[in-house]
């Protein structure tokens, strides 16, 4: 198809598109003003039936808890199908890396970036945990301080110290805590099908709301989530920079 | 009536679609595609929004203040997260189309091979 085709076929389908579009949008809730049920019965007794004081993630791993594992092991199967996709190929080998071209200079290391980075590492990691560990209480949770904690090694790499992000991140480690992460999730639903009658009901003891420790399973929850996704974009990251530093094609024998 | 977040997210939802019918480069693609998926972000966002609402979260306000809607928040979260494995996921298969055709543009990946 030719690109003039092309764009008369997506003009036309837009204009369709913004049609509908429109009409929808006519019919959605006056901006300002919703009354979703819902919502506004759980702002009202979240706080009372979960102790989280953070109704989002009430709603995320306590009321919407089995739709967070799907979510979970979508991320799961993404970051596995990234790693399927770029492991060395049957033409490629993996070799350590090491500078390709001999000739060339390196820019000289910046002595800033490196001792920000190194200096930035132990706080990543500090403030990841936090996030994870507070996340029933205020704003943040097993998502947003997973990526955070997915930092450190990034800090590590940008600070030019690759062998140091391996290091870090230990391929068994990184891909134990993956698997345990989701695992874990699936298991926390199991004891409470076991304790109660139903999957993923929150069977410890709520404590009182506001405290650290408090809401029972979802602060579990967000452990497991957050050593998960961690984890998987710590996978991500390495298999990504291995593409570029550590697999080569296989030279014709 | 005030409009305006919804035909933001109109706006981004074709804008994005019409990056990726005209894109020339997979990686641009992937972030054309972001741009369409954050659409669903800013619809969810604006539906949810209350207005002279706070956040959802009661650690010092006390239960019953005005507040936004929660599920519309936990959603938009659970998009995010997916959005950004997707785009992983199309990049390791642009890394691979890179590598099999030497190319990153769509308009000269027409053939299959084997």
């Amino acid at each position: 198809m030719s690109s003039s085709v092309r764009s008369t076929v997506f003009f036309i389908g837009a204009a369709g598109l913004a049609v509908f579009l429109l009409w929808g949008l006519a019919g959605l809730p006056d901006f300002g003003n919703f009354r979703g049920d819902y919502g506004l019965l759980l702002n009202r007794v979240g706080v009372e039936q979960t102790s989280a004081t953070n109704i989002v993630a009430a709603v995320t791993f306590d009321y919407r808890g089995f739709d967070t594992m799907a979510e979970e092991f979508i991320l799961f199967a993404a970051v596995l199908g990234t790693a399927l996709l770029l492991r060395a190929q049957r033409e490629e080998e993996e070799e350590p890396a090491e500078d390709m071209a001999q000739d060339r200079r390196p820019p000289h290391d910046s002595d800033a970036v490196r001792e920000l980075c190194l200096g930035l590492v132990a706080p990543a990691v500090l403030f990841g945990l936090y996030v994870v560990a507070h996340g029933h209480l205020s704003p943040g949770g097993g998502f947003q301080g997973g990526v955070v904690l997915a930092t450190a090694p990034l800090l590590m790499y940008l600070a030019g110290e690759y062998a140091g992000l391996r290091t870090l991140s230990p391929r068994t480690v990184v891909e134990l805590a993956e698997g345990t992460g989701a695992a874990g999730y699936v298991g926390v639903g199991l004891v409470g099908l076991a304790a109660s009658v139903s999957f993923m009901k929150n069977f410890l003891p709520l404590g009182r709301p506001g405290d650290l420790l408090s809401s029972g399973t979802i602060l579990v929850l967000n452990f497991a989530v957050g050593f998960a996704v961690a984890a998987g974009f710590v996978l991500l990251l390495t298999e990504f920079l291995e593409q570029t530093l550590e697999v080569r094609r296989r030279s014709r024998a | 009536m005030n409009f305006l977040p919804y035909a933001v997210a109109a706006y981004l939802l074709v804008i994005g679609l019409y990056g990726i019918v005209t894109s020339r480069n997979l990686i641009h693609m992937v972030v054309c595609l972001s741009v369409v998926q954050s659409s669903t972000y800013v619809v969810l966002l604006s539906i949810g929004f209350r207005s002279n609402a706070t956040a959802p979260i009661f650690v010092d306000i006390p239960v019953g203040t005005r507040a936004v809607d929660p599920i519309v928040q936990a959603l938009t979260s659970t998009d995010v997260v997916i959005g950004v494995t997707v785009s992983a996921l199309l990049l390791a298969l642009a890394v691979q189309v890179h590598k099999r055709s030497r190319t990153l543009d769509p308009n000269s990946l027409s053939s299959l091979k084997g």
